[in-house]
């Protein structure tokens, strides 16, 4: 018995160079040739049994209550400072003279587009605002529908823009968390200690980092875009970043949630203690470790 | 206490413990075996219809498919039902149960309460033939325009199973259709004119996250499969048998290739500039 020919491994050879493909519309049948029942069925109609309002509803009370927290809270202008605590809302503070109305807008622009623009976020208010669909295989409002095609919502394809700028941000937030665990005695000197606005800041920062390394456009950035990891410079390294953030963009929506519920907490504890409400506890101190580099504190602070 | 005396007490536990399974067994397949279920299933063409009401008997196991084969054996020989495979496979068994888009083949009987009435319609995104069956070519036509696979000139036959594995996902798919069912670009705005389907974006990220493909997909993906009008809501992932990701490792991935193109000014800029 011969043995096997050798298998041709190149297509160098024998293969025409790849056609420009003649871009025609997806399907050439004309509009409504295909219609099916479910066309036009009025807002809310479905054979679901299931309580499919239930989620649209929860996301909406959810998404309603924390923005307007937000909103209530930038608009203030106050109590976003105790001690060495800062409010995620207002970090890094700008306050220059000829702002007129709060310094937190001069960053909430930022989280917010970023927010605004996500590809969870999005899901969760067309779904939970729009009713575009409310839940899946159930009638929507409105006939005319464009999706993501035209202005406004092309807009959102500018996300990356919003994740660059919010990755600046997570640095000056992370500054935050630094100076929260550095608290000064009515004599000036600093010392190290974790209190509860300590906690706040950390939790709502960490959860943030996780929700901003979990974005979909980083993950595309940092490999997705590669059709060939093996190919590509660094293609092994970026492969292995590109996984490590696909396990986290699995849990995209997760983040999402707690990192918004965090980041308005970590205000609101600010607020309460600012404003007197709460008294700030003190969980560990370390109260000496300046002693030997008082520099470092000043640096930091 | 003896070697023969442990051997003797496990085997007197193993036998008690058979005893008490097939006790088990009998009482289940005997509470199984008298409930019925009643089925609504659409009966009907394009000039119009209306569910009708069968009982079925339930048997452990069964699935809305054998139910339905049941009814066509011993009540409606005349009810019309794709299906091939009743193993999850072919993708034929395509319907609606309860309101939601689902293979008869995999939609367990005992997932719903005794009692329940189980309402199987036909797909709505696609026009009706007759019963359970709809006219699903149109998803043909649109797959013929997708710009087959053509590897780049010269490219090596080999590729490392990293460079594959998201390929691989979407080629899972069985072509049931039930994302472009769920789909509500198709199923309540009727756009098949614009907007290729969840189904055929999946296709074409398959292809153009190929290591060795040589086409580019990408005007094609913004102006003719029209992914700007999916608005990434993901009932197509909620619905999928094959659990493929089709929103997250599928329409965004893609939605940001189209960006790269078509959006990004900074990269608009730096291919003007480079010529790249
Ligand atoms: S995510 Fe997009 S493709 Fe999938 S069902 Fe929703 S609109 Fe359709
Ligand atoms: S992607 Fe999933 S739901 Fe869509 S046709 Fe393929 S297997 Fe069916
Ligand atoms: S996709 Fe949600 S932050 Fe980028
Ligand atoms: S019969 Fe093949 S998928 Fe259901």
């Amino acid at each position: 018995m011969s043995p096997e020919p050798q298998r041709k491994l190149s297509s160098s050879a024998g293969v025409a160079p790849a056609a420009a493909p003649s871009y025609r519309p997806a399907t050439c049948t004309p509009p409504g040739a295909w219609r099916g029942a479910g066309y036009g069925q009025p807002f809310g109609a479905t054979e679901r049994t299931d309580t499919w309002w239930l989620m649209p509803l929860a996301q909406a009370l959810g998404l309603g209550l924390l923005g307007l927290y937000a909103t209530w809270a930038a608009f203030q202008g106050a109590h976003y400072e105790f001690g060495n605590y800062l409010s995620p809302f207002y970090s890094p503070l700008l306050k220059p003279a000829w702002w007129p109305i709060s310094p937190a807008f001069l960053i909430l622009w930022i989280p917010a587009g970023f927010r605004g623009t996500c590809y969870y976020y999005r899901k969760a208010y067309y779904r939970a605002f729009f009713a575009d669909p409310s839940a899946c295989a159930v009638g929507e409002p409105r006939k005319g529908y464009r999706g993501e095609v035209g202005f406004p919502w092309a807009i959102q394809n500018l996300h990356r823009y919003f994740m660059y700028f919010a990755s600046i941000l997570l640095v000056f937030l992370w500054w935050d968390v630094i100076r929260a665990f550095i608290f000064t005695d009515p004599d000036g000197s600093h010392y190290l200690a974790i209190g509860g606005g300590t906690l706040a800041i950390l939790a709502s920062n960490a959860l943030l980092t996780m929700y901003s390394l979990s974005c979909h456009s980083l993950r595309h950035l940092v490999g997705g875009k590669l059709d060939c990891f093996s190919c590509a410079v660094a293609g092994g390294p970026r492969h292995g970043a590109w996984s490590r953030l696909s396990a986290l963009n699995a849990h995209h929506m997760g983040y999402a949630w707690w990192s918004l519920f965090a980041v308005c907490f970590a205000d609101f504890y600010v607020r309460m203690c600012s404003m007197g409400v709460f008294h700030d506890p003190m969980f560990v101190t370390f109260r000496h470790l300046f002693d030997y580099a008082p520099k470092i504190s000043h640096f930091l602070l | 206490m003896s070697a023969g005396a442990v051997a003797g007490a496990i085997a007197g536990a193993t036998a008690g413990a058979a005893a008490a399974a097939a006790g088990a067994r009998v009482k289940a397949e005997a509470t199984t075996a008298k409930r019925e279920a009643v089925l609504r299933v659409y009966r009907g063409d394009a000039s119009g219809g209306q569910e009708v009401e069968y009982q079925v008997p339930v048997e452990t196991g069964m699935v809305v498919l054998d139910a339905i084969h049941w009814i066509q054996a011993h009540q409606a020989p005349d009810l019309a039902v794709r299906w091939n495979c009743k193993a999850a496979k072919c993708g034929s068994c395509s319907a609606e149960v309860n309101g939601k888009p689902a293979l008869m083949c995999k939609s367990r009987m005992e997932r719903f309460a005794p009692g329940e009435p189980i309402v199987v319609r036909p797909m709505k995104t696609f026009p009706i033939i007759r019963d359970l069956v709809t006219d699903v070519s149109w998803n043909f036509e649109v797959n013929q325009r997708i710009p087959p696979f053509q590897p780049r000139a010269g490219a090596e036959w080999k590729w490392q199973q990293h460079d594959v594995d998201r390929a691989q996902e979407f080629r899972k798919c069985i072509e049931c259709f039930l994302c472009q069912d769920v789909c509500h670009v198709l199923r309540s705005h009727e756009l098949k004119h614009q907007f290729a389907g969840p189904r055929f974006l999946v296709r074409i990220a398959g292809l153009e996250m190929h290591p060795i493909d040589g086409v580019d997909r990408t005007p094609f993906l913004k102006d003719s499969a029209g992914i700007g009008f999916c608005n990434i809501t993901k009932c197509c992932t909620e619905v999928c048998p094959e659990d493929i990701h089709i929103t997250d490792n599928a329409i965004i991935p893609l939605k940001e290739r189209v960006v790269d193109r078509f959006y990004d000014p900074v990269q608009m800029v730096w291919r003007a500039i480079t010529g790249k």
